[in-house]
Order: structure tokens, then sequence, then C-alpha cells
């Protein structure tokens, strides 16, 4: 059973009450998450939502309007509350609004996937965290907690420029933590990441994590931080592994380089940006082996997609290029306000909220070395890696960055181990000193990225790999 | 938004129904509790000094949770036919066989009315309708939220402005197996926006249980004085410095003190600073979570948690001595304690966390008698009496990106925002770029370090709906900042 009628219904409701512009996307959406402490089932939790949210361009002005009905009777109404609203904003308006095209046109698309996760046994699922709290409980974590996360959404997008596109995209991950308490500091190591692996990929991603196996050497990494001499305080050689580096580049390079925030729409809130549009194609934000592309194309990553909320296509496109900024992540008004040809970074995180410019899979590319080439190059300096803090300014420049574990590193070998590591720095100077990347690349998944008023939750992906960065401060303490 | 606002009992008598459906297919020995709860939330949203974003949503979403032979699921929909209805009920009761065992189950609430707040009464032994609920706010249309916006924008005088102002609606209903059941209902409304000049941002905030409290034009002229004061900023060493910390920052503190701190699943755990009966904090400290809010103010939140116990006040730290942490039913049977009411759909997995935190104000009888306010000062009125007795140190109105180091010592990293001041001699002397600090937050509250707590209130929202904010001025003896924001 497909939803475009509700969607036309409510797109020709808000076309009839006034507006130039509306689109509509029905959503029906499945979650589910355990969580499991030392051993055992901690939380279980599942939801269906269903519901249809209405974007309308009256004049310059937006309306959004979202129910959790979906009879024709409902999405007329919701179309004409969109118009309603929009009329409402031109009390105060702007200059006039355009979108650049989005390649309108009839399509379907689903994420590719394996192992239905949401077909998987809860007595499987749970076996499983249960299994690996257990072992990292057994191997000397004072406490241990496992997490899963599954995401089952259909969508049905319609648009007053002819868009009839439905999507099925499936998501989950996994992941653990082993954590010890010391005499008043706690020390916590976790497996794969922090909040886990991710991806739109089936069950058999998080059957290729290995939580059990992979358990009990966090459990005594944990144990052995609390020992662990302090990570130096001044300025060295930086390696960071590649699941810092897919925060870092989260961080001071996605939403840096996000349009809304550019043009001062998320001023009051997330922030802007210290990127400059008269300077797109001739800044430099790294070093040459910088190459950073937005790819929502990538098979698997958390941040894939077949079109984005506004109905644009998929497509790769580079952000930054050599070192130099050549690209934004956009939407289909703050292109055409930016005077660029390109959308196709819009998503909402449900149908009760309003698609606005999100990251994709945002990425490095892939350098020339090894992390062991990179080790082995370095003299002396610190290699940190698995995010345990992040804060950054609202003009995602100055970032402060703690990690889990790190290791001296001392005539190209690892070290002592290191605890509480962490560094700072300014995003382009940081970028700049960037002088080694390894080819090993994974497309670690973010399901956390918050932003917006009402506040939405974002999937997105970012492939990194260890790199080299030479004077950087570390060892930042209170 | 009429159509918006359920009929009251609606919800509870859907609730009682669901109830008895789980337990008819599960058996008489299901436990089994349901919470129906309606959210209408409005947003009307500017950046650039124009409405830019627009939002309205009204969504119902019924929650069931089962313990059934030592096993335990919950699900929700926002699918409320009877089909969406049964579905929830056997896939709820599907997912409850197949689950693990739950060791942890710490049973239903019996029946337990609900507490009544200081000023007002509730319409029945089972309800909290008369929580202060205003009905206009409930009720309010783009077009008053619009032209808050408008009287905001115009008041900051041609300084770019952005920010938002929200209405939000919330009723629900509980009823268990156990034969608890309540229903309550609450509408807040908040403003928060920036007024920006040369690099230089300020900010007006506010919360309350009104809409009708909140005046777009005096919150856009006090963000504009804020960023006008703000310009020509002179950068300053990384170090430690006194600091009066306006309401805006002060929430922050207020925000990470509840979620890590008081948190009583991070206590279980030892994950916590929190020592109960010790003297943790300066004598001058008494925090207060107040859910219920008083004859001035309307009631912020319901007035019951996701398990159906019923919300109060509750004494976190008096007179600097740590009185209490926050439970859910979990937590509490984790550590021989009863519930406080802090029950949330994430509570089991991130702990109980207090959403109405209040700072208490010093009596202002004990401040000195100031000269009228300076219109283009920028120092909030709140913090006016700490900066005047401030020898040498700095002025902050807001923090920003906020996050936790070390949880168990809470130290916190995260920059200031929106206007930051020298102060010599109890005088404003200079505006001061953006610092990164990296501070104890506990370490910075601690005894002897509290110089002066204002005496004047400030209501604050969060990002999320359904936590507010009760902040005066807080003059420190010692803030670590650790960097210029600029590098």
């Amino acid at each position: 059973m497909d939803h475009f009628d509700e969607a036309c219904t409510a797109v020709q409701a808000a076309l009839d009450a006034g507006a130039r512009y509306a689109d509509a996307r029905i959503m029906l959406r499945r979650t589910e998450f355990m969580t499991a402490r030392d051993g055992d089932v901690e939380d279980l939790g599942s939801s269906e939502s269903a519901g249809l949210g209405v974007r309308a361009l009256v004049g310059s002005s937006w309306g959004f309007y979202a129910v959790p009905d979906l009879s024709d009777a409902a999405a007329r109404a919701a179309g004409r509350r969109a118009a309603q609203i929009a009329t409402t904003s031109a009390l105060v308006p702007g200059p006039p609004t355009d979108l650049v095209p989005a390649g309108a046109g009839e399509a379907t698309w689903a994420s590719a996937c394996e192992i239905d996760p949401i077909a998987v046994p809860l007595s499987v699922k749970g076996d499983l965290l249960v299994a690996a709290t257990a072992a990292a409980k057994s191997a000397g974590a004072d406490l241990a907690e496992g997490i899963y996360q599954i995401w089952d959404t259909r969508k049905w997008f319609v648009s007053s420029d002819g868009h009839r596109i439905d999507q099925h995209i499936r998501e989950c991950g996994a992941g653990l933590t082993a954590s010890v308490h010391g005499d008043g500091e706690i020390q916590r190591r976790s497996w794969p990441s922090h909040r886990g692996q991710y991806g739109t990929r089936g069950w058999e991603l998080v059957d290729e994590l290995d939580l059990v196996a992979n358990a009990p050497r966090m459990a005594e990494e944990a144990r052995a931080l609390l020992t662990a001499p302090l990570c130096p305080s001044g300025e060295t050689t930086l390696v960071l592994g590649g699941e810092q580096l897919a925060l870092q580049i989260h961080e001071s390079v996605g939403h840096a380089i996000e349009l809304d925030r550019i043009l001062g729409w998320e001023a009051a809130f997330a922030g802007t940006s210290w990127l400059d549009l008269n300077q797109l194609g001739s800044l430099r934000y790294g070093s040459e082996l910088m190459n950073i592309t937005v790819d929502p194309t990538i098979p698997g990553a958390l941040g894939s997609f077949g079109f984005d909320d506004e109905g644009t296509p998929a497509a790769k496109r580079d952000a930054v290029r050599d070192g130099i900024w050549v690209g934004v992540l956009a939407g289909r008004d703050s292109a055409a306000v930016a005077g660029l040809d390109y959308a196709g970074s819009v998503r909402s995180d449900g149908w009760a909220r309003l698609p606005m410019v999100r990251m994709t899979n945002v990425g490095l590319e892939p350098g020339p070395h090894t992390l062991d080439e990179i080790i082995a190059a370095t003299d002396d300096g610190v290699f940190m890696d698995v995010n345990r803090s992040w804060s950054i300014d609202d003009r995602r420049l100055n970032f402060q960055f703690g990690c889990e574990i790190g290791y001296e590193i001392k005539k190209g070998r690892l070290g002592r181990m290191l605890r509480n590591p962490t560094y700072t720095g300014i995003g382009p100077k940081f970028w700049q000193s960037m002088d080694m990347l390894s080819s090993e690349t994974t497309a670690w998944g973010t399901p956390n990225c918050g932003k917006g008023q009402p506040g939405q939750v974002g999937h997105t992906g970012h492939p990194a790999a260890p790199a080299r960065f030479s004077g950087v401060r570390v060892g930042v303490r209170a | 938004m009429t159509s918006d606002i359920a009929r009251t009992g609606a919800e509870l008598e859907l609730a009682a129904r669901l109830v008895g459906l789980a337990r008819s297919i599960a058996g008489p020995t299901a436990e089994a509790e349901v919470t129906v709860r309606h959210d209408a939330e409005a947003l009307t949203r500017f950046a650039n000094s124009m409405i830019h974003q627009n939002v309205a949503d009204a969504t119902t979403t019924v929650q069931l949770r089962l313990h059934l032979d030592g096993r335990t699921a919950a699900a929700a929909t926002t699918l409320t036919d009877p089909d969406g209805l049964a579905a929830l009920v056997e896939r709820t009761i599907a997912a409850v066989r197949l689950s693990p065992p739950d060791h942890l189950w710490p049973g239903l609430i019996p029946p337990t009315p609900l507490h009544h707040s200081a000023g007002y009464h509730g319409s029945g032994e089972r309800s909290g309708l008369d929580f202060g609920f205003d009905e206009a706010t409930a009720r309010a249309a783009p077009g008053e939220r619009a032209s808050r916006v408008r009287d905001f924008v115009r008041a900051a005088g041609g300084l770019e402005t952005a920010g938002y102002c929200r209405t939000v609606y919330s009723s629900a209903a509980f009823a268990n197996s156990a034969g608890q059941s309540v229903e309550g209902r609450a509408a807040e409304a908040a403003m928060d926006g920036i007024a920006r000049l040369n690099g230089s941002d300020g900010v007006a905030r506010l919360a309350s249980g009104r809409l009708a409290d909140l005046d777009g034009a005096v919150l856009g002229a006090r963000a504009a004085a804020k960023a006008r004061a703000g310009e020509r900023q002179v950068e300053l060493p990384p170090g430690r410095y006194e600091v009066v910390l306006e309401p805006e920052a002060v929430a922050d503190l207020l925000g990470n003190l509840a979620a890590f701190g008081f948190n009583g699943k991070a206590w279980s755990q030892r994950e916590s600073f929190a020592e109960l009966g010790a003297d943790q904090f300066d004598p001058s400290i008494t925090l207060v979570d107040e859910p219920l809010g008083s004859r001035s103010e309307p009631a912020p939140g319901l007035p019951f948690d996701v398990e159906g116990t019923p919300r109060q006040s509750l004494v976190l730290v008096r007179d600097g001595v740590t009185k209490a942490v926050t439970h859910d039913r979990l937590s509490a049977a984790a550590a021989g304690a009863e519930s406080t009411g802090h029950a949330s759909a994430g509570s089991r997995t991130w702990g109980p966390t207090a959403a109405h935190l209040r700072l208490e104000a010093a009596p202002a009888a004990t401040e000195p008698v100031l000269p009228p306010a300076d219109p283009t000062s920028p120092t909030a009125e709140s913090a006016r009496p700490l900066v005047a007795r401030m020898g040498r140190g700095l002025l902050i109105t807001d923090f920003w990106y906020t996050r936790v180091l070390d949880q168990r010592s809470l130290v916190v990293t995260g920059l200031t925002r929106n206007g930051v001041w020298l102060v010599e001699d109890g005088e404003v002397t200079s505006a001061v770029g953006n610092m990164r600090f990296t501070q104890s937050y506990p370490q910075a509250l601690s005894p002897g370090l509290v110089l002066g707590i204002g005496s004047d209130t400030v209501l604050l929202p969060d990002r999320w709906s359904g936590v507010r904010y009760a902040a005066p001025a807080l003059h420190l003896a010692s803030w670590n900042l650790t960097g210029n924001a600029s590098g």
C-alpha cells in the first residue's frame, strides 16, 4: 500500500489555500532498541509512528504543519493549515524565496539489507547484549553497558513540482562500553565506538561488530587506564584514530559547510559558520591531503539515501578538494539564496519535523599511508582514539575533544598508555597541519546529530581513516 | 488550536481501556501500564530578522509497558485508531514473550493521589488539571507568536536578529493494572532571541506558563543592548577568573548538575559526585526541583511521570548539603529508595533527571541599593548587585556546547556565548571575546567559592520543551578559562 494519494491531497490543499509551492511527506517508521547492563537486559522498547508533514511556500514565507492522521480529511486540513501558517510568517517578511531545481520525477529507492533487523528474534538480540556485557563484567568492568538501535522508515514524498518518490530505509547498529571506577574518576572503553557503529544496513552490520569477542579487551583497557599516566600537556604531534577523526570531520567540517548556518539561519541556536561564501573556491581549509566529499550514495553508510527530503537525487559532490573549500551542504531554498545550482542535503528526522539542511555522508578521502606507517614515521607524539567528549564554538572554529584512550609515540613506536587524553585547536589551522593520512577508511555512523528548533536528531555518516597533525595542543585539564 | 486540545477524561478512558485489553489477551497475571499523551508544539523561528521557519504539529502517542512471566517490554504508537491500538497490544505481548528475563523489574505504582501545587487545587482526587494551566497559551494562534517576533525585531533597532517564539500544550493520562489512574495537562511558552552587531551577539531568553508574560519588545531591546555593549572586544589571557554568571549561564550549570550529578542511576552506579548528607556546596546553595509551579508560576510540566508517580517538589541541596537524587522506580529499587517521580521514556537507560531545577535566589534585603538600571548596560538585572561587588572579573552571559570530560567530578568543557565583559571595581570596562573553559561544576560551587547569588530569578527554557530552569545570577570566586575561542 502506498500513500501518494494522501500526500497529493495535502499538497493540493496547500496550493488551493494560496501556496505557490508545497510538498508533503508521509512517513511510517518503526524503531526498536534494547539496552543491557552487567549481563541483564535493562530496557527494551519499540515504537510505530505514522504521519504527514506539509510544507507550504506563500510569497516568500514558509509554513509547516504535521499530523499523525493519514485520512483524506486530515491531509486536506493539514495542507490548508500549512498555508495559513506561511501566511502568518509574512508578518515579519524577508526577501523573495526561490527554489533551485530538484530533478522532479517518480522514483523508488531502498537501502540494501541482508538480514531484516526487526525480524531477528528479540531473544537473539537480547542474548547478544547479555553475553557481551557479561563478558566485559567478567573481565573486570565495574559497569558494562550494551545497546542496539533499529530504524525502519518508509517515506512517500510528493511536491507541486511533480515529485512522487517512495523510499524504504533500514538502519541499525550496536555498541558496548566498559567502565571502571577509580578514586574520584571513571575510565571507560567502548567498542567499536562510544555510541556504537551504525549504518543503512541490516543486522549483518551488528554481527560483524563481534561485540562479545571484543568485550573483555574493553574492560581490561579501561582498568589499565586507571593507573596509566595522564596525557602530558603541551604542543605535540597528534595521531588520531579513524573513529575520532570521524567526529572531528563531523564537528569542524560537516557543520561548518551547512549552507543554512553560513547564511545565518541557525544563528541563534546551532550557530553560524566561519566560512564566507565569497571565499568558496579559493579558501584554504586544510593541507593538500584534505579531500572531503559529500556522498549520500555510499552503500551502507548511515547518511545514505536515494533522494533527500526535497526530492533531490543523491549525488556525490566535493566539499574540500586538495585542501581548498569548494562545496556546501545545501537545500533548494538556501542554494537559491547563495546563487548555487545544487541542493540535495535536506532531511527531517520524522514526519512531524520540518526538513532542513543536514549532513549526509561527509567524509575524508583515504590517503597513501597506513596507521603503522604513520606511527613509524613519528619520532615524538601522542596517539588518541575513540571519542569521549566533544565541544566546539558556534562558528565551528574552536574545538576541544577528549578521547577514551591515548598512547605516547616515541621513536616510531607506540609507548605507554595515556589516560584522559584531550586536544584542542582551531579548525583550519588544525586541518592545514595534517601531513600524513591513512588509507584504512571506515564509514563511521553518527546517529545523534542534534540541530533545529524544535530539535531534530539526524543520522550522518563519516568515512575517515587515521591521520597525523603537527603542533597540536594536548592535555587540557580543569 | 482548539481542536488539538483533547476532551478532558478521554485520554484517561483510553488508557484504562488499553490496560484492560492488554490483560484480556496477555492474561490476568500481566502487569500493564499505559500512558496516553497529546503534545501540540508550535514554534515560530526567525533569522536575518525575518520569519524563516514556522511550524506546528499535534501528536498523540500511546505507550504500553507489560511485565509478564518475569519479562518486560514496552512499545509506543501514534496510530490511535482501533487497528493501531490492537497492533500495539499484539506487538507488545509478542515482544514480552520473546524478551530475555528482566531481573530488574521494580513493579507498578499502587493507587497514589497527585500532589497539588502550592497555589492551586486539583479538580479532583485523580486530576491535576488546574495546576496553573493557562488556556490562552494552549490555544495560542500563529499570529500571537509572529507578533512577538515582530516586536523583538523592531525593538532591536535595525540590528540583525534571530531566535524563536514557542508555545506548547501537553495533556496526558496514565493508568496501570495496579489501579493507579491520573491525568493532567500543562502549557508553556518561551522566547529566545539574539541581536547581532559586528561580531557581537546579545541574547534575551524567557520562559513562562503564560504566553502573555512574553514581551517581544522588552526581550528584543535587551538583546540589542547587550550586542551594542559587546562591540570592540579584547582578548584576555587564559586563567582562573572571578566571574558573575548571568541566569542563562547558570541554567547550564543546573542542566548538567541535573543530568549527571543528581541522576539517581548515575548515583547508584557510583558515577556521580553526589554524597547524601555531605556538605558538598557552599551554604548559600539550595537546589530544588519544582515540577508543580506555584501561585505565581504555572506548572511547567505534567503532575506525574511516565510510571504514574506523582511529581512534587524535591530538595536536592539545602544550604549546601546534598539531600537527595532523582529516582524512577528502577533506580529507586536499586537504591532502596522511593521513586521521586522522575521516570521518563529514556530514564531506564540514561537515568532519571530533574527537569525543573531552581537555584534559590538570595533574599532581596541582602543587596545594596543601586541606582536605576542603565538601559544601555549589558548587565542583567539579576546580576547588577553582584557585578557591583566584583573587584576584577568577568561578567558571562551564556554558555555553549558544554560537554562532560569526567562524569564523576563533573568536569565540563564549553565556551562562553552571547556576551562577556571585563568588570573592574564593580564597573563593566570592556567587552571580551568568547573563551573556552574546562571546569568542575560542583567544585566551582563548593564551600567558600560562592560569593553571591542574585535576588531576581529568571525562568529559562531549555532547547527541549518540557524542561525549564529557574535561575538567578551567580557570583563565583573562580572559573577556569582555558583558552580564547579565536585560538
